[in-house]
């Protein structure tokens, strides 16, 4: 029982803030005008993601998922809601 | 046998989606498919199982062919090609186009399914109908014979449909009536889908773990992204690929123009000499060797990008740049067009089509032609030549290249302020994404590549080449035609001089065809316009080179030969260069001076001189709106800027 507790009060952040090799699940979608296309590339709630690279500019950052890397501007990475895993 | 542009799903976000969906739809006027063939990669089957489901529940004949089954193997992953077809319900057929296997397999099954006995299945891969059952019900009683999912897409798409009005109206009331939400309902779809393509993956297919990654890919990003090697990596790529256009090109056009030459001259000594053989031969010929010098750069460039796209690099460069393209209105995937377009703007704006972002696809269409392409090169030559020294700066650096330098510096650094300018007037609502694959390095295929570089070919030959052609032909007409009355003159005077005893046949010859120029529509025009030009330092003869060269830039060295009585020798103009510096105003100044030539030069920088760009621009965004605005905006900055330079400098 408390180790589900534990697993439910799991931290939520989002994806922009999170560090290159940091693993995290993705909870879910603040804004509806990016979902559509991220979920049909596989990025769908439940999956694992992780930040592979960050481009020298800061901006835009690569990330692993699905079994794939995907290219992403902060800007998109800030409505992708994700939890860390331990 | 069709090969459409390959998407992640049915929903299209980019121009080339758009037609494969148009296709897939049976919403394409010109071609209707019997089969659909879906090729889906085994190495990522989630994601590529999405769009097949999508096909699937559309229930038109189809069967899937599963490729890279090696690669996926070496990664682990093992496909049970039986136990998929069971449960998609459609014939999967394994291929390997490399090694030609399963090709037969693949021939026998569009052969039974395209059969008369064949039914696509009546169940629906998800549960499609409970997405919006009324409405889809209404869209189906609307549109009789299509299926559930097809239903869906009617009211998602159906604005981009060509439907009778009254069909349109009951959709949209349909929408409405049921509360309808696009976005709500494709979420859930996908969601749906992903689901059961997971149930079904568990079944059929084994997979070590998904985010395991490649090592070589990791190593290769390592030095590709970093932020010192991946930078010189990538200039070194860009200069790569601009030297191989410009290089490997030259060759290739040098033929092309050394063929038509010597074809044009043949056909000249064959035929009698009146206007038809003129129309033959500087309308129809010209026209068409216009058209067909730009074949080597557009297959080279698309050669090259298809390489770069199937490597994977093309991806690391939009990855590399986006940021700093941002900041002026562009994106990542805008690199690749502006950089084509120091060679040539015609191949790099049909480019441009990746680029999912409709607004940042306008701006760099709009910026590319100011891209110094190699069709400005013969122009700034002799110019150069003409005005500036050939010394050296600090004992090593040319002036003469450095100038040079300038002028393409020039170029691209005006692109982006236009394109910083433009962001703030070009309304088009739609979000700014650059989500894209950064897919695991690979080697090259050099048959898309062949394909890819013999399909644009067509496309530019048949599409762009019809109006290329008629507007080179009334070109032709102006500058052959004038007033009958200065005609006759200009052809009596050409009588009296050839009929000297001792007359130089050559020299009059010569001075026959710059009178006849000067004499004709294009000729008068030139005059016209001399006032609005003599501010920036023109005299007429400019004037006319300025009207000729509308089509071409490279014409402007031509028709200065011509109107200057020499031969145009392609390379070195010496006479040309000569008498050029020699001609003065008619108060005894002389016309190429600093001033003027750098004016002139700068004027050519930015002066929209070129037909077949703002053909393809008509092309790629479907209306003139944007050409005629090219044409406004750039050679509004070449007045201006050419003026300017001319004021301060003379």
């Amino acid at each position: 029982m408390l180790s589900f507790a534990f697993m439910e009060k799991k931290q939520e952040m989002l994806l922009s803030e999170l560090l290159p090799g940091q693993k995290a699940t993705i909870v879910r979608f603040t804004t509806e005008d990016i979902f559509l296309k991220l979920m049909e590339m596989g990025c769908l709630p439940g999956e694992d993601i992780e930040i592979v690279k960050i481009a020298p500019l800061k901006d835009p950052v690569s990330v692993s998922v699905a079994g794939y890397v995907l290219s992403l501007r902060l800007d998109e990475a800030k409505h992708i809601v994700v939890s860390i895993n331990h | 046998m069709i090969d459409l542009p390959g998407s992640y799903s049915l929903y299209p976000r980019r121009m080339d989606e758009e037609v494969s969906y148009k296709v897939v739809l049976n919403q394409d006027e010109a071609i209707k498919a019997d089969v659909i063939i879906a090729v889906a990669d085994a190495s990522s089957l989630k994601r590529n199982l999405l769009f097949c489901t999508q096909i699937i529940d559309l229930k038109r004949p189809m069967v899937i062919a599963l490729t890279m089954i090696d690669l996926a193997r070496k990664k682990g992953i093992h496909v049970n090609t039986k136990e998929l077809e069971r449960e998609l319900g459609v014939p999967i057929v394994a291929v390997n186009p490399r090694k030609n296997k399963g090709i037969d397999h693949l021939k026998k099954a569009i052969e039974l399914i395209s059969g008369p006995l064949y039914k696509p299945a009546v169940r629906n891969f998800i549960d499609v109908k409970a997405l919006a059952p009324q409405a889809i019900d209404t869209v189906k009683n609307t549109v009789p014979g299509i299926s559930d999912y097809e239903a869906v897409h009617y009211l998602i798409k159906h604005e981009t449909f060509n439907l009778p009005y009254q069909v349109q109206q009951k959709i949209e009331q349909a929408e409405i009536d049921n509360n309808f939400n696009h976005t709500k309902t494709q979420a859930e779809e996908i969601l749906q889908r992903y689901n059961r393509i997971g149930q079904i993956m568990n079944q059929a297919v084994s997979f070590p773990d998904p985010n395991k990654r490649s090592i070589i890919t990791e190593r290769l990003d390592n030095i590709f992204l970093h932020r010192f090697w991946g930078y010189i990596t990538l200039l070194l790529v860009l200069f790569l690929l601009f030297q191989s256009i410009f290089l490997f090109a030259s060759y290739p056009m040098d033929w092309i123009e050394w063929g038509t030459a010597a074809f044009s001259g043949w056909l000249s000594e064959a035929l009698p000499n009146n206007y038809f053989t003129d129309l033959l031969i500087n309308g129809v010929i010209a026209g068409l060797g216009g058209i067909i010098i730009f074949i080597p750069q557009i297959m080279i460039l698309f050669g090259l990008i298809t390489l770069l796209e199937d490597t994977g690099y093309m991806a690391r460069i939009s990855f590399l740049t986006d940021r700093i393209m941002r900041s002026v209105g562009l994106n990542g995937k805008s690199v690749m067009p502006m950089i084509s377009g120091f060679a040539c703007a015609v191949p790099a704006i049909m480019s441009t089509r990746n680029i999912e972002n409709k607004k940042e696809r306008l701006l760099t269409i709009l910026i590319t032609p100011l891209m110094s392409c190699s069709a400005r090169l013969p122009v700034f030559i002799i110019l150069i030549g003409l005005v500036i020294p050939n010394n050296y700066l600090l004992g090593f650096i040319n002036i003469q290249g450095l100038v040079m330098m300038g002028l393409y510096m020039l170029g691209l650094v005006f692109a982006l302020i236009v394109s910083y300018v433009a962001k703030w007037f070009i309304h088009i609502k739609e979000k700014s994404f650059f989500i894209l694959e950064l897919p695991m390095y690979r080697a090259p295929r050099w048959k898309n590549a062949l394909h890819t570089m013999a399909e644009k070919v067509k496309i530019f030959v048949v599409e762009a080449g019809k109006i290329i052609l008629m507007i080179s032909l009334a070109l032709w007409a102006l500058s052959s035609f004038g007033p009958k009355k200065r005609m006759a003159e200009a052809h009596n005077t050409y009588m009296t001089e050839l009929s000297k005893p001792n007359a130089d046949t050559t020299l009059v010859e010569e001075q026959y065809a710059a009178a006849k120029l000067e004499n004709s529509f294009a000729g008068i025009m030139g005059k016209a316009i001399e006032p609005s030009i003599r501010p920036l330092g023109y005299d007429w003869k400019i004037g006319i080179a300025l009207i000729t060269s509308f089509a071409a830039r490279e014409v402007f060295v031509g028709t200065m030969a011509t109107l200057y009585s020499v031969q145009d020798d392609g390379k070195e103009n010496v006479a040309l260069r000569e008498k050029m510096r020699a001609a003065t105003f008619s108060d005894g100044t002389k016309i190429f001076t600093l001033a003027t030539g750098i004016s002139l030069m700068i004027f050519y920088v930015f002066a929209m001189q070129c037909l077949s760009t703002l053909v393809i621009v008509k092309r790629e965004t479907g209306t003139w709106k944007w050409p005629i605005i090219q044409v406004i905006y750039m050679t509004g900055l070449a007045y201006a800027l050419g003026l300017l330079t001319y004021q301060l400098l003379k």
